[in-house]
């Protein structure tokens, strides 16, 4: 199956890729730095308490986008894993193997957050109910491809299992969407991604999408930044192979 | 000062997690990056280059990820 036109092709360069990273992270960084202190002003000096959660409320603006971002880095693995095994493009396995610990990170900040917010709403740290259980099945997903990268010491071997196993797994995230529709859950419906549109106040709301953007570009920062490392980790086993090979024939 | 309000220290222990985890993971990412650019640095320093680096540069690299 031939390789799809346009940009993902011309990006198969690592070295153009590299350049381009190179070049979008100063700015990247920026937007990240500026929205994180706005929303960080938006949460501390301008959102209202809530009517039910009081002040408690404030922790929802660094969990809702920790969960968001710990899913949607599972689909951005998930697509990488579709572009490895389908269209073999070369920096597709490079993709999923940079965004791996970086979802693990978010996954576990999320289901961490949600137990401080849980102690005092819900009077407990956890519960087994359907979102929560899902959510740790998605940070087990994600150590088990962290390990599965870590012991196979072919990167395209390593790259093609760790691609199976990442889309055999995607079947969690619409679990985890789902879960509070399709189950009797302790975690509540959603409040910001529904049919009807938002049903939180602007007041919350704002804040709360502006912390979703900063964590948002933050991921993306720390994912081009890994994706380059990764090609130099490439490069650098490539010549270390290159070195052994010298001196065996010396 | 921010009134918090009755359940203070889960706030604040929720924005520290974060803090602690989003800087480890930044460091790490910085220290990995790092590493791997000297070691290529190192290895380009005994003379160990890639086949593109030493014949290419007139046509455009066009390397592979290896």
């Amino acid at each position: 199956m031939t390789q799809p036109e346009g940009i993902f092709n011309r990006l198969a360069n690592p070295t153009r890729f590299m350049s381009i990273a190179g070049a979008v992270l100063p700015w990247l960084i920026a937007v990240t730095v500026i929205l994180f202190a706005t929303g960080l002003y938006l949460t501390f000096f301008v959102a209202p308490p809530d009517y039910q959660q009081g002040q408690t409320v404030k922790i929802m603006f660094i969990h809702v986008p920790s969960a968001w971002l710990a899913m949607m880095g599972y689909s951005l693995i998930a697509v990488s894993s579709i572009g490895s095994l389908i269209w073999r493009h070369p920096l597709a396995d490079v993709s999923a193997k940079a965004a791996a610990p970086i979802g693990a990170v978010f996954t576990f900040l999320a289901l961490v957050t949600g137990s401080l917010w849980g102690k005092p709403m819900w009077g407990t740290f956890w519960v087994w109910d359907a979102r929560l259980t899902s959510v740790l099945v998605l940070l087990f997903l994600y150590l088990g491809l962290i390990a599965l990268w870590q012991s196979i010491e072919d990167a395209s071997r390593a790259g093609r299992a760790a691609a199976i196993l990442a889309l055999v797994g995607f079947v969690n995230v619409p679990i985890i969407k789902f879960s509070v529709d399709w189950w009797n859950t302790l975690h509540q419906p959603a409040s910001v991604a529904r049919m009807d549109g938002p049903a939180i106040h602007s007041s919350i709301l704002t804040p709360l999408m502006v912390m979703a953007a900063a964590f948002t570009c933050l991921f993306f920062v720390l994912h081009l930044k890994a994706m380059t490392t990764e090609i130099l980790r490439r490069r650098v086993e490539a010549l270390r192979m290159t070195q052994v090979a010298r001196a065996a024939a010396e | 000062m921010i009134d918090l309000g009755d359940h203070a220290a889960f706030i604040i222990g929720a924005y520290a997690a974060v803090t602690v985890g989003l800087a480890g993971l930044i460091a790490w990412i910085i220290a990995d990056a790092r590493q791997q650019a000297r070691m290529l640095a190192e290895l380009e320093a005994q003379g160990i280059t890639r086949r593109s680096a030493r014949g290419d540069q007139a046509s455009g690299a066009k390397g592979s990820a290896k």
